[in-house]
């Protein structure tokens, strides 16, 4: 691997100001420092955000929770706060990778993990989201666990963050600071579809650090659920993030977002808006999940994810509607 | 459960504390990292190299390539002809190799040597009716096909027939230590600390490829991080460090990346297996004709030979096994975990299990009606088998008399439950060894032979053979293995390692037992055993196997095509066991593997570049523990003379055999569908529930 530069920053300021084209911000390291040990990445200099003064989870009065970029996963779901309010997250962050990683990885880290998708981390193979306009062979390669929504002619990948997902469901925004100073991006504008710019995954500009997330409260019962090919330590096939506020059979408000069908967090406002004040039953779910799925564009071989997402919403909800 | 003893493994405080010190991590002083260069096309001619950018890169020692490596001489495995020539048979061939000062800077040059190919049209897919598909020997009976009878004109006879196709994917052995070779050179004397299956194979083939008289060769393998029949022959990493060492004159240290072992460390073929099978309305089977569609790459021929085990099984009059090969541009199979029987024994008795639910009968009862009383073929006795008293233990225990046989009716909230039942066989091998045994003054006792130990606690197992041959407490005895300057000794491959050293074993603590007279002089006593003579000359009046059952239940989501295996259950007929703690790890550790195959382990090829997608264990998946739940292995109390002076069978590989197949039966019985297709993912699934 191309020789690199380790710095630690003790402030954002200091960070920022060390930032260029050929810096990478180092989290918890266990995405970035295998693709550049795979060639996928490969900066010049590394500027280790991990002591900056973001590892730590307030409760504003709000009642929303701000989470620090540096807060390391585990941390996360032990919280007392992100326990109690948002079973959700934690079971989003506790179903990703393994103890391990979780101990290392960080908040800011795990939102800008890049893509699974084997050619992207092939240095070997053309991938137009690594390598602008070399092509994108997973269109008619193997792509059965890539995207089926909002996908484009020049990429077909997926965000494989379970977090994200469920900081998707929980209308979270991103803080960040940047050159032009600090900003507040809604999750939902956060990241991006591919388009013709797949090399982007969201919408920082260059240099913009991460510096939090916060998680506005929910009142509802809330859950995350994921599929994947063994029982842990994989990543999603299909996964939910769903709340649902239930009374008297009728579902009066809930979030749905799905994770492993697109190249970012898909919220399902349309199969919302569908349950939104309807009964909750098997039937009105499946619509709402019909409504959702309508966009879809299965590739060759992950046709299978339709029914998959759709079983997930149908399911997921009437478990949550059960314990309400 | 009946064993010689039940003892930890002996270097288990090494290993737990890192003192144990595997291949590469040996310490040398001046020590040299190679990196390997791989082909990114897989069929073609490299045209030109550009070392320039990694030669000007500060560190790199040399640089590599067909044009400056030394000739070496030719071996059978093509494989080993490492930088011996400019054509590219599949993607991922090494074709340079960096040498530099750090591993960083290796890795840094390597990426930096731009290699041109004239690339040709390359195959890598491989299809039953492929046109280049071969069998060799088609007019002979031999290992790729048998028949007797009339096995075609008696399936169009059956009244009951069972005609499929299954279909298992390439997977990767992934032992968790890499191939790694630290080579270094003196004079013309080598030293290799190398991760392997066997140190005098390793040396002799170093010899042969660099023309080295064997005693100049030096291999040392105290401890290996698994094989599975991957470090069963050596690797290009052990000749490319012996030469990288010669070229730079300092020790160097190669070790494959998970990513790089894809390509060249052997995988098993993928198989598509066609299984007829003809029986009466009682379930006596009259035909049986299994034939296997298999890939070898160009560069070396290899046979999966899945349909083996079926030669042994069920009774028959007439029968049918084949097994045909296409090479196509493909990196090259090798062994992994039962070769062969894995595979064959998945297709075999998943077909039982169809009939038996087609006749109605239980698998079980389907199974016993068609023991046969000798070698199915030749009617040879068997040393000894104990198919169906596996199958009767397993029965009871694991509550398989009130098990209504109705598929897919069992529904607990949103799962769909099942159990199924397998049948398992594997060869009883050995392979002829040295050994020398001494008695010491100070009343210990030194065992010396060039075996070698996977990780499965083979020296532990000999320290146990040789105390209870010497009536020596095991504490008394050092066992020295993972050196070829040991006395020979064959590979720990084909489950046969305990065996066959453990035959050589004996025989040196015999001949020492022999030589004592109640005092043992300050210099000690030795004794020298080779089985050779008693290995080769073993007649083959008997059939030597071993057998055993396994017993699954699964759940199947029907929302989501997720399965679960909440119990599996295996009961082995393996002769007498050695190390009962140690066995007992041996068959789970199968079973988890055979698990791996049913639900999950698929190495992905891409057509279009010709290579496996699946490089890394976050791709490419095995069991994790959240998938093992309730997993039990026993055996039975077997006596066999047949086999060898401990009775022993061989353990290393039935608990794999069958495994899938137990799961897959399981999922048919939960669910009423029937996949033929390996792994059992949700995407294959979901789409059929
Ligand atoms: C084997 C394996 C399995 C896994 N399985 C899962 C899974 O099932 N589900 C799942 O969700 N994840 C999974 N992961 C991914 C894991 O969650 C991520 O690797 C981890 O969250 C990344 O966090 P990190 O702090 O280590 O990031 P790093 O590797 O340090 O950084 C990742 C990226 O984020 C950037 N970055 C880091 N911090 C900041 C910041 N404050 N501001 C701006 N940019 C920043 C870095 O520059 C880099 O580009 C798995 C990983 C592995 C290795
Ligand atoms: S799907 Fe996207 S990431 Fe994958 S190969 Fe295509 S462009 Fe690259």
């Amino acid at each position: 691997m191309r020789p690199f530069a380790y710095e630690r920053a003790a402030t954002a300021e200091e960070a920022l100001a060390r930032c260029d084209e050929e810096t990478r911000y180092l989290g918890g390291g266990t995405n970035l420092v295998d693709l550049m040990r795979l060639g996928v990445e490969r900066p010049a200099r590394l500027v280790d955000v991990t002591r900056l003064p973001h590892d730590r989870i307030e409760e504003r009065s709000s009642g929303a929770l701000r989470i620090g970029a540096a807060v390391r996963n585990s941390d996360l779901t032990a919280h007392p706060a992100v326990r109690r309010h948002h079973p959700m997250l934690v079971q989003a962050v506790l179903s990703g990778a393994s103890g391990q990683i979780r101990n290392q990885a960080t908040v800011g880290g795990n939102l800008l993990q890049r893509t699974r998708c084997s050619y992207f981390q092939d240095i070997t193979k053309p991938c137009n989201k690594r390598e602008p306009g070399t092509g994108c062979p997973a269109i008619d390669g193997e792509h059965h666990n890539l995207a089926i929504l909002g996908h484009s002619e020049s990429c077909v990948a997926t965000h494989p963050s379970d977090m994200a997902v469920a900081l998707a469901a929980l209308d979270a925004t991103v803080l960040t600071r940047g050159r032009g100073g600090e900003r507040a991006i809604p999750l939902a504008d956060f990241y991006r579809l591919p388009g013709s710019h797949p090399e982007r995954d969201t919408t920082l500009e260059p240099g913009e650090l991460v510096t939090a997330v916060e998680v506005p409260p929910l009142a509802m019962p809330s859950r995350y659920r994921k599929v994947r090919e063994r029982a842990s330590f994989a990543f999603a096939l299909v996964s939910i993030a769903a709340a649902a506020d239930v009374r008297d059979g009728v579902v009066r408000d809930c979030r749905i977002a799905l994770g492993g069908v697109a190249h970012r967090p898909w919220r399902a406002r349309r199969a919302e808006d569908h349950l939104r004040g309807r009964p909750l039953t098997r039937e009105n779910l499946a619509g709402a999940a019909d409504q959702e799925l309508a966009a879809a564009h299965p590739l060759r071989d992950n046709a299978y994810k339709l029914r998959l997402a759709r079983n997930l919403i149908v399911r997921t909800l009437l478990e949550l509607g059960e314990r309400a | 459960m009946n064993a010689i003893g039940s003892r930890s493994r002996v270097e288990g405080r090494e290993k737990v504390t890192g003192e144990a010190r595997y291949a590469v991590e040996h310490p040398v002083p001046g020590a040299a990292y190679a990196w390997v260069v791989q082909s990114t096309v897989a069929k073609g001619e490299i045209t030109a190299f550009d070392t320039a950018d990694a030669e000007a890169l500060p560190g790199v020692l040399t640089v590599l390539t067909p044009d400056n490596a030394p000739e070496l001489a030719p071996v059978s495995d093509g494989e080993l002809a490492v930088l011996q020539g400019r054509k590219v048979s599949y993607r991922g061939q090494i074709v340079a190799a960096v040498v530099a000062e750090t591993l960083e800077t290796a890795r840094e040059a390597a990426r930096l040597v731009r290699v041109t190919y004239a690339a040709r049209r390359h195959d890598v897919r491989l299809t039953p009716d492929h046109p280049g598909r071969y069998t060799p020997d088609e007019a002979e009976d031999g290992p790729w096909q048998a028949r007797q009878g009339d096995p075609e004109d008696a399936f169009r006879a059956a009244p009951v027939r069972i005609d499929c196709t299954f279909t298992t994917p390439a997977e990767h052995n992934n032992p968790m230590e890499p191939h790694a070779t630290l080579a270094a050179w003196d004079g013309d004397a080598l030293t290799v600390h190398d991760s392997n299956q066997g140190p005098s194979t390793v040396r002799s083939t170093l010899a042969k490829v660099f023309e080295l008289d064997p005693a100049r060769v030096r291999v040392i393998s105290p401890h290996i991080g698994g094989g599975f029949g991957s470090k069963g022959t050596p690797r290009p990493n052990v000749v490319l460090a012996a030469m990288a060492a010669r070229a730079v004159g300092r020790p160097v240290k190669l070790a494959f990346t998970r990513r790089q072992m894809y390509a060249l460390t052997g995988y098993r073929s993928p198989t598509v297996q066609r299984v007829r099978l003809g029986a009466a309305e009682d379930g006596r089977l009259t035909t049986i004709i299994h034939e296997s569609f298999e890939q070898s790459s160009t560069v070396r021929e290899f046979a999966e030979e899945s349909t083996t085990p079926t030669r042994v099984m069920y009774r028959a009059p007439n029968r049918r096994t084949a097994y045909h090969l296409t090479r196509l541009d493909v990196p090259s199979t090798s062994w992994m975990r039962a070769p062969g029987d894995a595979p064959g024994m998945f297709a075999l008795e998943s077909a039982m299990d169809e009939l038996a639910v087609v006749l109605g009968l239980d698998p079980i009862e389907l199974r016993v009606r068609n023991e046969p009383d000798g070698h199915p073929e030749d009617g040879r006795p068997f040393s000894s088998r104990n198919l169906v008293a596996c199958l009767r233990e397993g029965a009871a225990r694991f509550g398989w008399s009130d098990r209504d046989p109705t598929p897919g009716v069992r529904r607990v909230g949103r799962r769909l439950v099942g159990t199924g039942v397998a049948a398992a066989t594997y060869p009883v091998l050995r392979s002829p060894a040295q050994a020398t045994a001494r008695a010491n003054a100070d009343g210990s006792y030194t065992v010396r032979i060039a075996a070698i130990d996977l990780g499965t606690g083979a020296r532990t197992a000999l320290g146990l053979i040789a105390a209870e041959t010497l009536k020596a407490d095991p504490a008394q005895v050092t066992v020295e293995i993972g050196d070829s300057d040991l006395p020979r000794a064959g590979l720990a491959g084909g489950s046969a390692g305990t065996a066959g050293w453990g035959t050589a074993v004996v025989r040196a603590c015999e001949a020492l037992l022999s030589k004592l007279n109640g005092h043992v002089p300050p210099e000690g006593v030795e004794a020298a055993a080779d089985t050779t003579e008693e290995v080769k000359g073993q007649g083959d009046e008997y059939a030597r196997h071993s057998f055993g059952a396994h017993f699954a239940e699964v759940e199947v989501d029907v929302d989501t095509g997720e399965i679960r295996v909440p119990r599996m259950l295996g009961v082995f007929a393996t002769g007498r066991i050695v190390n009962a703690k140690a066995a007992r790890s041996q068959f789970l550790g199968g079973m988890i593997m055979g698990l791996g195959m049913a639900l999950m382990e698929e190495s992905v090829l891409d057509e279009a570049f010709g290579d496996h997608l699946t490089a890394d264990l976050a791709q490419y998946h095995i069991p994790a523990n959240a998938d093992v739940r309730d997993l039990d292995a026993v055996w039975l109390d077997e006596h066999d003379p047949h086999v060898n002076p401990m009775g022993t069978k061989g353990i290393g590989e039935i608990g794999i055999v069958g495994a899938a197949a137990a799961i897959t039966n399981a999922v048919h019985h939960a669910t009423g569908v029937r996949f033929r297709t390996l792994p059992l993912t949700p995407p294959r699934v979901l789409p059929e529930l």
